[in-house]
């Protein structure tokens, strides 16, 4: 009966009270002051800080921004270029093929990259020359550059990485879209071109965001082999004049600046290919932009949430 | 009827097996030009498989299939039958039309990309040539309005109507179908089922994998009933139907009728 008087004190609408977030609050105070903590305590650090935007712009750094960049790019050229023959020779019915390709991929990312690209630098220990018996002879010397062995050490390895993510990409495509390109009489080269690898993008280019934001990181690996990118830069820098701190800090500047350039790059990227047009419900989200109803200052006064 | 006596489809003691199943026990077809041909019996029967093995998506263990006069899947040579390359079968493949249970429209494909998809990339028309046919081919499947939309903005009736085209785009010999209307909502059979029986109205060689029982009595010149790998019985549609001599097809349309 209790109900039902409730029921009758009811007249029309009545405002809703959101359930009140404590939580939240308590643990953004503790945020704020561990901030303010942390930068009152970089103010006391033996820091020079005036030093940092000094460096940064560097004739060396600048020059080492440089090297990282095209390294960056050569070795995931060379990544993805050989990730794709990779994949594809895995998938191949030539077993010789699939079989040389299990090996490649099980040896280059077996072993670590440091190793790899000390491996490739080196390489003139073992073989003075490099060319084809009675053709060409080269000096290894002259061919193998720290560049060059950079590109060689990470970007080979990327490509046996990359090869894992390509044959995912493959996987995800449904076996019955194969066999409608067979049933109008496409060949298997036209079938993978056509079909399979358009299809495979959107599961293969989140990763290779991902792995291209690495490589920008992975390319200061290069530094102990000589190639005069940003880390090497910054070193160079520091072993001049001792800012070792100040110097490594502008280094993580350029970092931080061409990684976020990256992420944007990446993020423009997957809106524009990775949509999945098999599934209407990502399809919507491309075609109609939203207003995102669970931004930072509504989560806080709890209002407009998704339950789960 | 077609004029000629020899048949477009000859199968000739076709055996398959999948591991230790021996799905198809020898099974031995004609179907000449022009005929309609309907597989009917319970899953697992073979129906599908061998449907699947007219158009080389399976390779056969033991005997021979041959359409309009020529192996499947093979060359014949002084009483040998060789192998012949992948891209050989798909020249065979673009002669043959198949209409799968779930669609398979390419799904990065707008529905009309889907139906220019062959005639550009094998046949080597010229896209204009192409478009103009399949823009005649969508209106004839009642899909123009949809033309440009992908598969996942479809319904599946719509998404079969728009494979139909993409089929007969390849301007096929023989159109094969796997179960064409058992993916579908009950409300978007009619749709389908009234594309099939206008093409069979056309003439064209069709042999389909169904349940329609209602479908294969009017449109199917015979009716093929397939149980555990074997053809237990086939006939005119008004015979076997009214009158099933094998147990199994009168327990079967004892069932579904």
């Amino acid at each position: 009966m209790d109900e039902l008087t409730e029921l009758e004190k009811f007249s029309g609408e009545m405002p809703i009270v959101p359930l009140r977030k404590w939580g939240r609050w308590a643990s953004a105070i503790i945020v704020v002051a561990a901030f303010v903590a942390f930068i009152v305590s970089l103010r006391h650090a033996q820091i020079a800080w005036g030093d940092v935007p000094k460096f940064f712009t560097y004739h060396t750094m600048i020059q080492g921004l440089y090297q990282t960049i095209l390294l960056t790019i050569a070795c995931m050229a060379t990544g993805i270029i050989l990730g794709v023959v990779i994949a594809i020779m895995r998938r191949s019915t030539n077993p010789v093929m699939s079989w040389l390709a299990w090996l490649y991929i099980y040896i280059f990312r077996g072993l670590p990259a440091l190793l790899q690209l000390y491996i490739w630098f080196n390489l003139a220990l073992a073989f003075k020359t490099i060319g084809i018996p009675g053709l060409v002879s080269i000096s290894t010397n002259t061919v193998i550059t720290p560049f060059v062995a950079g590109v060689l050490g990470l970007g080979l390895n990327e490509s046996a990485y990359y090869a894992e993510i390509v044959r995912a990409g493959f996987n995800s495509v449904d076996h019955g879209q194969v066999e409608a390109a067979a049933s109008i009489g496409m060949r298997p080269s036209q079938t993978m071109r056509r079909v399979i690898l358009p299809q495979a993008m959107r599961v293969i280019i989140p990763p290779t965001g991902n792995d291209f934001i690495n490589m920008i990181k992975g390319t200061s690996l290069a530094s102990v082999i000589g190639v005069h990118e940003l880390l090497l830069s910054a070193s160079n820098i520091y072993a001049a004049n001792f800012r070792i701190m100040e110097a490594l800090m502008s280094a993580a500047l350029w970092y931080m600046v061409i990684v976020s350039l990256a992420s944007i790059g990446q993020y423009w990227i997957e809106k524009k290919y990775a949509s999945d047009r098999s599934n209407p419900a990502t399809m919507k989200k491309v075609m109609g932009r939203s207003l995102n109803p669970n931004g930072f200052f509504r989560r806080m006064i709890g209002r407009n949430e998704a339950i789960v | 009827m077609s004029g000629t006596d020899i048949p477009l489809v000859r199968a000739i003691n076709v055996h398959k097996s999948f591991g230790r199943l021996e799905v198809l026990k020898g099974i031995n077809l004609d179907v000449k030009s022009g005929q309609v041909v309907c597989l009917l019996g319970p899953s697992g029967g073979g129906k599908s498989t061998f449907l699947r093995c007219l158009n080389h998506l399976e390779k056969i263990d033991r005997g021979t299939i041959f359409v309009d006069g020529k192996p499947v899947g093979y060359r014949m040579n002084q009483g040998k039958f060789y192998e012949i390359r992948e891209r050989e079968v798909a020249l065979q493949r673009a002669q043959i039309g198949m209409v799968f249970q779930r669609f398979n429209l390419f799904s990065n494909r707008t529905a009309l990309e889907n139906v220019i998809e062959g005639p550009i990339q094998v046949l080597k028309i010229d896209p204009k040539g192409a478009r103009e046919t399949a823009v005649r081919l969508l209106e004839r499947v009642g899909m123009m309005d949809w033309a440009d939309r992908y598969p996942a903005q479809l319904s599946g009736g719509q998404q079969q109507r728009v494979a139909i085209a993409r089929s007969l785009a390849m301007n096929p010999k023989l159109m094969l179908f796997d179960e064409p209307t058992s993916a579908l909502d009950p409300e978007l059979v009619g749709d389908v089922l009234s594309v099939m029986r206008s093409l069979a109205a056309d003439g064209m060689t069709m042999i389909v994998v169904t349940h329609e029982i209602g479908f294969a009595r009017e449109v199917a010149d015979q009716a093929v009933f397939m149980f555990d790998g074997v053809i237990a019985e086939e006939g005119r549609p008004a015979d076997v139907f009214s009158n099933p001599r094998h147990e199994r097809t009168q327990q079967f349309l004892s069932k579904v009728l």
